[in-house]
């Protein structure tokens, strides 16, 4: 089918502004939050009933044409990036929340809801949506089912996989299926766990129930000040060995510490070669009972300077500069490219001198803001997009230090996904039965392979161009490191 | 004691395959019980045991499947810490493997998580003889297909786990019970305000008239919270040994309740679901009224279904297995992909055949 007869058939279900096909229209949705891939889809599918959803895609389904699942579009892996001759179908305009069960402690929320939407409709009921990716204000609860997304209080409260109970889903031949339930656990297969990250290769979601937590009684944060990093880092592994589960720990270096606080005038000490934010909340005495635990820690890990919190408002404070520190680096920088690995928290001192090497060996400034608790690095790599070849090399540093964390035991992505930005590495991550397995799992759900084609997993084909197939069952890129 | 059996095997599967002759997977051998009986040459896999690797300060444990239940949390309790989700042992030989296959949690789950939420990652045989990992040691990761919380109560349907890695927390510093006098259908309504409040309850009970409360943080925040509870409820306190073993009888359904009768169900759903199961004093709740066990001659799914749950057979005495289904029928839709994933990952149905649900192993014929 040619695309004029598509986008005709395509009419018969949805309306002129519900369609878009025009350059100048389907020019926004070139890309996500990742703008250095970008494509043209063949038309742009707004919606706004889920039977229409259904009709499109029995009508792709039907011809053969490949569909690619938009929330909000703040994803940072390029998930949502189109496909050429396929449909972007955005499910933006289901932004409803359809019910708030308090008593329960459940909500069931459309795919197009923000997060923060979710939060702010339950807190008078003193609940909230625990998951709190940086985009929280702009980012949507589908597309944070579907990167199973994090945030800073994952340590605690767990990853988006934690905290939903039930989805509504269309398959590519437009069959809804509920998965999980209301109660706390469901006969057959875990599908929830294994929809939930699968960056829209598997089902759309067209619902989701969330579990809401109490909004604890009390939250204190502390900020401890370093003058080395790895000191700092070191003090991450020494409170979780102690028994505290911290809220939120978070790492800043010194350009990030310092970036944030031009920005947001966040009162950091602009002299730490580091800082750690380590929030514990509870009850009055849990918090109580944490904190000094936590300050005796810190000072015996030898931070130089600790402060906490007088009140709400320097609390807010605190976390403003935190959470406003990409923006801030962004200022540092015409451009900058933000990774995403994981590693076990013992190494990230480790981690961190390896990425200051390599940041002199490329000539690249490296920025380091992370969730330490969780040992999840989001190393922010300055760049200028318009020096010839230094996007390149910058992506190149990237997919160093992805392939290093893998080396010490981690992950090339904590919690923005794969999509097409990390496509290579899963190479590295994955050996050629695993990701045989993972196209047989694609299978299972879709057969033709139409939804989101050429993401999350590499073509075996791809690996082996990309000439890291070898990586495979204690055969290590990195041999000269002691193994995990 | 500790040995890694990987390569046998790995060779056992691969001829298993080769062959096209069914295999069923026996490790502890303590639940056999949890599901249909499985007619296959036995192989197994008790034999591969030991902790792997496990850091304290990382929070993580990785575990060859075969370990003990008990060893291994014997380990983790020398470092204060813990399997959050207190899975049941169904006897002295449970094992870690079986625990997750089975995806198994305890009297904590309706606190902390269940089984699947603590697993980061596994490696597996797949039917296909091939040696796969999935997840990590690490608490994020979202690279690939979380082909590792999938294999959590799938039985070895989908691979024959091998090791798994799961996250581990410390144990609260202070812990204990409190009795309060109070009628089954108040006990959902009056437990979940009280979470709503944030207090730490980490488990609940209620069983003839009394719910039993387990209160576990810091101290001051437990003595806290009881003196709240206290404010409102005449309550006693419990704690020490005898304290203990009730909740281990709990969790692992030893509790004489459980033996009353042939015919226990398990019944799962929102906690404030109406009673549905006859006299709601006979029943035994657990997780906040969120899980209720009842004995019943009658067949207990549909109307389980009507409420928005499910019910299970939880036939404790079938040691080789059930005869028949145990698992309510799945939606055709959820069935069909269930099968299809049966499929991609064990294309000849050799792991396990008929262990989850007879139409599985229809299509196998």
């Amino acid at each position: 089918m040619n695309r004029q007869a598509l986008l005709k058939r395509l009419f018969g279900v949805l309306s002129e502004d519900q369609l878009l096909h025009r350059v100048e229209d389907l020019k926004p949705y070139e890309c996500d939050a990742l703008s250095a891939y970008h494509c043209l889809p063949l038309a742009v599918a707004i919606p706004d009933e889920e039977a229409q959803v259904k009709a499109i895609l029995a009508l792709c389904y039907a011809e053969g044409v490949p569909v690619v699942a938009r929330g909000a579009g703040t994803g940072l892996s390029g998930g949502s990036l189109p496909h050429e001759d396929g449909i972007l179908l955005s499910l933006a305009r289901f932004n409803r929340i359809l019910s708030v069960d308090p008593e329960s402690m459940t909500a069931v929320v459309q795919p197009g809801v923000r997060n923060l939407a979710i939060s702010e409709a339950v807190q008078e009921h003193g609940l909230y949506y625990a998951p709190d990716p940086s985009s929280q204000i702009a980012c949507s609860i589908g597309g944070n089912v579907a990167e199973n997304a994090g945030g800073v209080h994952c340590l605690k409260y767990g990853l988006t996989v934690h905290n939903i109970v039930k989805l509504k889903v269309l398959t590519i031949e437009g069959e809804e299926l509920t998965i999980g339930c209301d109660a706390l656990d469901s006969p057959g297969y875990d599908l929830l766990a294994l929809l939930t990250g699968s960056e829209g290769m598997l089902a759309i979601i067209t619902e989701v129930t969330v579990r809401l937590l109490p909004i604890p009684a009390l939250a204190k944060v502390a900020l401890a000040s370093f003058d080395d990093i790895a000191v700092a880092g070191e003090a991450v592994s020494r409170i979780i060995a102690r028994g505290v589960i911290p809220a939120g720990l978070e790492l800043m270096d010194n350009a990030a510490l310092c970036a944030a606080d031009d920005f947001v005038q966040a009162g950091y000490p602009r002299d730490a070669e580091a800082i750690l934010l380590c929030e514990v909340d509870g009850s009055l005495e849990e918090v109580e009972d944490q904190l000094v635990l936590v300050l005796e820690i810190l000072r015996e890990a030898g931070a130089t300077d600790i402060r906490v919190a007088r009140d709400e408002a320097e609390r807010a404070q605190f976390w403003a500069g935190r959470k406003a520190a990409f923006p801030a680096v962004g200022r540092l920088s015409p451009d900058y490219y933000c990774m995403d690995g994981t590693i076990p928290r013992h190494r990230i001192a480790g981690v961190l001198r390896y990425i200051r090497d390599l940041s002199k060996e490329y000539g690249l400034a490296v920025v380091n803001v992370f969730h330490a608790g969780d040992g999840n690095l989001h190393p922010l790599i300055l760049y200028d997009a318009n020096n010839p070849g230094e996007l390149e090399r910058t992506e190149e540093l990237g997919g160093r230090i992805l392939d290093y964390c893998v080396a010490v035991g981690g992950a090339i992505t904590g919690e923005h996904g794969v999509g097409i930005e990390k496509i290579n590495q899963m190479c590295h991550q994955f050996g050629s039965d695993e990701i045989t397995q993972f196209h047989r799992i694609k299978a299972a759900f879709d057969e033709k392979g139409l939804l989101n084609p050429g993401k999350n997993i590499p073509t075996l084909q791809r690996c082996a161009e990309f000439g890291a197939m070898h990586v495979h069952h204690g055969q290590l890129s990195h041999p000269e490191l002691e193994r995990f | 004691m500790d040995r890694d059996l990987t390569d046998d095997l790995q060779a056992r599967v691969r001829e298993a395959h080769a062959a096209r002759s069914p295999l069923c997977i026996v490790a502890g051998g303590t639940r056999g019980f949890y599901g249909r009986r499985v007619e296959g040459v036995e192989l197994a896999v008790g034999g591969h045991r030991g902790i792997i690797e496990y850091q304290p300060s990382e929070l993580v444990v990785t575990v060859r499947a075969g370990t003990p239940l008990a060893e291994l949390e014997e380990a983790l309790r020398e470092q204060h810490q813990m399997l959050a989700f207190e899975p049941p042992h169904h006897g002295e030989d449970s094992t870690i493997g079986g625990t997750i296959a089975c995806g198994l949690s305890g009297p904590r789950r309706a606190a902390a998580g269940a089984a699947r939420d603590f697993v980061l990652g596994v490696t597996v045989i797949n039917g296909l003889g091939q040696r796969c990992r999935f997840g990590g040691q690490v608490m994020k990761n979202v690279a690939g297909y979380d082909a590792a919380r999938l294999m959590v109560g799938a039985q070895g349907t989908l691979g024959l786990l091998l090791d798994v890695s799961l996250k581990v927390l410390p144990m609260p510093k202070a812990e204990e019970t409190l009795k309060l006098a109070l009628g089954a259908t108040e006990m959902p309504a009056r437990v979940l305000r009280w979470v709503r409040q944030g207090l730490p309850i980490t488990a609940s009970c209620h069983l003839e008239g009394t719910l039993c409360l387990r209160l576990g943080s810091t101290p001051s925040a437990v003595r806290a919270a009881r003196a709240r509870i206290a404010r409102e409820h005449t309550c006693e306190q419990t704690c020490g040994e005898v304290t203990a073993d009730f909740w281990r009888q709990i969790r692992d359904q030893r509790h004489p309740f459980f033996r009353a009768s042939g015919n226990l169900w398990r019944l799962s759903h929102l906690p404030t679901t109406p009673f549905y199961s006859g006299d709601p004093e006979a029943a035994l709740l657990e997780w906040n009224g969120a899980l209720r066990w009842v004995h019943a001659e009658e067949d207990m799914y549909a109307e389980a279904e009507r409420h928005g749950g499910h019910a299970q057979r939880h036939p404790l005495h079938a040691r080789e297995g059930a005869d028949g289904d145990i698992f309510p029928a799945l939606a055709p839709g959820l069935a069909r992909i269930q099968r299809r994933l049966r499929e991609a990952f064990d294309p000849h149905g050799i792991l396990n055949p008929g262990r989850l649900c007879v139409r599985d192993a229809a299509a196998q014929a």
